[in-house]
């Protein structure tokens, strides 16, 4: 055998496992969290955290959380969660933003951080308000006051002015458009919904699955560790313990209108703008051990993948379908192997698309250079305490709350493997494995 | 919540317009800090026995200026009656014409303190009488007091000596700031069990208490409390109040449990949690209580069964837990928060009534139950608390409530948790199936 070249055998990694996690409930925009700012939020959800677990004046590790609707002077969003909570001020802290996939990112980085040994505790979050988003100023605006700013006399100061016109003054809201397309989220899974031909009733069924599997974990008190009430809400808002497929087919459409006829997704399928935050505990075995914590689940690993969506070669939400391929075979495994599958219901479309082109042995074998199809997954194991449809979608919390459900599904059974899938903006897509303990 | 009356009447120009309107002049209570003197001025112990002797004795371990005779025009802080050798009714006319001598000199927030034996159906009829007699005595001398000043009485059983540990620290109890809105009242020690606390700052030192209830109120004090003496503390409250729950938990630097005590296994979390997260458990005080109030002839099922549901069948279940856990077997403690409502009763409250009350049997039945472990188990039987509860009674209704008492006042969470925070300590060893009313000698019911 060959040489390695001169680089010395890896030390062996060390685990890094959940403890546990907390969030608030998910408040749809425009309700009881409209005065929360995101910092307010990740806060919230950071203290309840602490309760949980005693972590009053405990220097943690790294604690790492985003937003993705980020007003400017949130540059330093999770620290100053962090300066604000009960937590030592000496924890640091860092941002980051990967659109809906940075909740699953932070748990990836942080993870891994442990796994190396650079840190032996951490908290992964994230949190969104389409409530209290940031509103920005027209570029021509923007321009003029930047100009206005460097001019130094009474004449240029003039001049500055002079560009301004009134179309400048309208303001810049936030929209969920992809920049290169143009198009909405919505917009573009209403092409990838009608290409993988996935009917209406699969799309409301699976929604309706959803609002029937949150509403009974919430029932039998499943959440009871791992959600903190906040502002008077106990559970997320969203959630229609009593909906029905018959008040689901009802709705009318709301992407894909160019598809007249065809058109599929409506407000019953989709998520909503929601408001919320989330947290997980992560730590090195000795560490939860030293703290008599209890661990849940072992973060065992993760793959990003993008996808070429602007060409339409692929569909916007479509890339976890390239990372679970390839993350499965680095593991040696299948999807026979996975006990809970956890796919983020951007749309119900996007899931069913998602299950679709792995079934499908064609794009199986021509695009993820597979034998044959990847393969079926069991009903039964999917979304089983429901999912975003239900609970709604602040972006970057999504990915806190499904790793800690997932984590305490797996502890609560004793043994198994969870799947996570979360897609994002930008045409990319975060994946992990999480293994019970 | 604030008693804007007390506040006026302890003003100057407000102090004075009261005194000469003849209207209730309640007291600032002298309330426990850590680090207090126990007593600002001497102590008088009087009473004839070996009891007397010793107590003298023992407070002046405490460091405390000791009399055992009044000397004229000098203040006292407290007054400490040992008549544990009374034989007949004649012996109380000495020691009692003695303190009353000596009455005017107690100081604002003064303590009286008896320390006798109770009377017992196979006592003669004339030692019984003597010692009953001072039931009578203590009653009426609380309402007699005024300026925050309490009188409390301590309860010798068969056997158990002056300063036997308990004793003692019970005493101390009744003396210090913790009792402010304690009055009238007595504790029987019944055994010589207990060691004195290393540091009577922080008697709960070590110990891993849980506290029911304590998102807010009574529970939330009870929280802080029991942290402040130096315990670990478990706050659970239903999962709805999970917010606030969190925040009294950061706040003490403990745990928070959001936990419905109602359910089935509610003990055995209570007792996994404690165990996995804090490796024992000591105390439970089950404050968790909640009221729907209805007059009978208008009561309905939900009304009714949730208030039993809560307020004892909870606690009956988790002690079931407690008592058959291996980890609850180290001088254990349970107290329970009753109420005087169950005491003297409430019109539109049979069902919260039934519930308190049902506290206090099931506290005197588990006391002996407990007692294999060198456990105890209490209760505390709150009156009139300024909390947001009673913050919501209509002003006028409020307004009388809390002067029916005879520090003129409603006590304050604070006061409720300092007792629970006594039956908690070691000194406490010694007392056990008690129910301790802390209501400022309520003047309706016993």
């Amino acid at each position: 055998m060959a040489p390695q070249g001169s680089n010395p055998a890896p030390l062996p990694l060390r685990k890094a496992v959940v403890v546990g996690g907390n969030r608030i409930p998910f408040a749809r925009a425009g309700g009881p969290y409209t005065r929360s700012s995101n910092q307010d939020m990740l806060t919230a959800a950071l203290d309840g955290l602490v309760a949980r677990f005693g972590l009053q004046d405990e220097r943690i590790g790294e604690v790492a959380a985003g937003a993705v609707l980020k007003h400017s002077r949130d540059f330093n969003l999770t620290r100053e969660a962090v300066l604000g909570s009960a937590l030592a001020h000496e924890t640091p802290a860092y941002d980051l933003q990967q659109a809906c996939a940075t909740g699953l990112e932070t748990v990836v980085g942080l993870a891994n951080k442990i796994k190396l040994g650079q840190i032996d505790s951490a908290i992964a979050g994230g949190v969104d308000s389409a409530s209290d988003a940031p509103i920005a100023v027209s570029e021509g605006l923007r321009e003029v006051l930047l100009d206005l700013s460097r001019a130094r006399t009474a004449k240029q100061k003039l001049a500055a002015l002079s560009r301004l016109r009134p179309k400048d003054l309208a303001p810049n809201a936030p929209s969920t458009g992809e920049p290169r397309t143009g198009l909405s989220m919505g917009e573009h899974q209403a092409l990838t919904t009608a290409q993988w031909k996935i009917t209406r009733e699969a799309q409301d069924e699976l929604a309706l699955a959803s609002h029937r599997n949150l509403a009974a974990a919430y029932d039998r008190g499943f959440f009871d560790d791992l959600l903190t009430p906040y502002r008077g809400l106990t559970r997320d808002s969203n959630l229609r313990a009593d909906t029905s497929a018959e008040k689901l087919a009802k709705l009318q459409p709301v992407f894909g209108r160019s598809l007249g006829a065809e058109a599929t997704m409506t407000a019953g399928n989709s998520t909503p703008l929601t408001d919320g935050a989330s947290t997980v505990l992560l730590a090195s075995e000795d560490w939860a051990a030293a703290h008599d914590l209890p661990v849940l689940a072992d973060v065992v690993d993760a793959e990003a993948a993008a996808v070429d969506f602007v060409h339409g070669k692929d569909g916007l939400l479509m890339a976890p379908v390239f990372a679970v391929p390839r993350l499965l075979e680095r593991n040696g495994l299948t999807l026979a192997d996975f006990d809970f599958f956890e796919i983020h219901e951007a749309f119900a479309g996007t899931v069913l698309s998602t299950l679709a082109a792995w079934e499908d042995e064609e794009f199986c074998r021509t695009r993820l250079g597979l034998g044959g199809p990847l393969g079926s997954i069991d009903r039964a194991k999917l979304n089983v305490n429901g999912s975003s449809l239900a609970a709604g979608h602040p972006f970057a919390a999504t990915g806190g709350r499904i790793v800690a459900t997932l984590a305490k599904m797996l502890h609560e059974k004793g043994s198994g493997r969870g799947l996570i899938s979360v897609c994002a903006a930008g045409g990319q897509g975060v994946v992990a494995i999480l293994e019970a303990r | 919540m604030t008693d804007t009356y007390t506040q006026l009447v302890n003003s100057g120009p407000g102090r004075t317009i009261a005194r000469r309107l003849g209207l209730p002049q309640p007291a600032v209570l002298r309330r426990y800090r850590p680090g207090e003197k126990l007593a600002s001025a001497p102590v008088l112990v009087l009473g004839g026995g070996s009891g007397a002797d010793s107590v003298a004795g023992a407070l002046l371990d405490w460091d405390l200026d000791v009399r055992r005779h009044a000397a004229p025009k000098e203040k006292l802080a407290a007054i400490i009656l040992v008549l544990d050798g009374l034989t007949r009714p004649e012996d109380l006319s000495a020691p009692l014409l003695a303190a009353g001598a000596a009455l005017r000199g107690l100081v604002p927030g003064g303590r009286v303190v008896t320390i006798s034996r109770p009377a017992a159906a196979s006592d003669a009829p004339e030692l019984a009488a003597a010692r009953q007699g001072v039931d009578g005595i203590l009653r009426s001398l609380a309402k007699e007091l005024r300026a925050g000043a309490t009188a409390n009485g301590i309860l010798l059983g068969d056997g158990v000596g002056a300063v036997s540990p308990s004793a003692l620290g019970t005493l101390r109890f009744f003396l210090s700031g913790r009792s402010a809105f304690v009055d009238g009242q007595f504790l029987a020690v019944s055994s010589d069990a207990g060691p004195a606390p290393q540091h009577w700052d922080a008697p709960l030192a070590g110990k891993v208490a849980v506290v029911t209830g304590a998102a807010r109120g009574i529970g939330a004090a009870i929280a802080r409390t029991l942290h402040r003496d130096g315990a670990t503390v478990i706050a659970v409250d239903v999962p709805a109040a999970g917010d606030a729950l969190a925040a009294v938990a950061n706040e003490v630097r403990g745990t928070a449990l959001q936990l419905d005590i109602t359910r089935e296994d509610a003990g055995e979390r209570i007792i996994e949690h404690a165990v996995q997260r804090h490796g024992r458990l000591d105390i439970v005080v089950h404050n968790a209580g909640i009221t729907r109030d209805k007059l009978l002839a208008n009561m309905d099922a939900a009304r009714w069964d949730s208030v039993i549901a809560v307020n004892i069948a909870a606690q009956l279940r988790i002690n079931d837990a407690l008592l058959a856990a291996d980890s609850f077997r180290e001088s254990p403690r349970i107290i329970s928060v009753a109420s005087t409502s169950g005491i003297a009763g409430n019109r539109g409250q049979t069902n919260y009534a039934a519930s308190k009350a049902a506290v206090v049997g099931m506290v005197r039945s588990t006391a002996p139950l407990l007692a294999a472990h060198g456990g105890t188990v209490n209760a505390v039987a709150p009156g009139f608390i300024e909390t947001e509860m009673t913050a919501k009674i209509p002003f006028a209704t409020r307004e009388v409530a809390r002067r029916l008492n005879s520090l003129q006042q409603g006590g304050r969470p604070s006061d409720v948790a300092e007792a629970i925070a006594f039956f908690a300590s070691g000194p406490a060893a010694g007392v056990t199936g008690q129910v301790l009313r802390v209501c400022g000698q309520n003047l309706v019911g016993a």
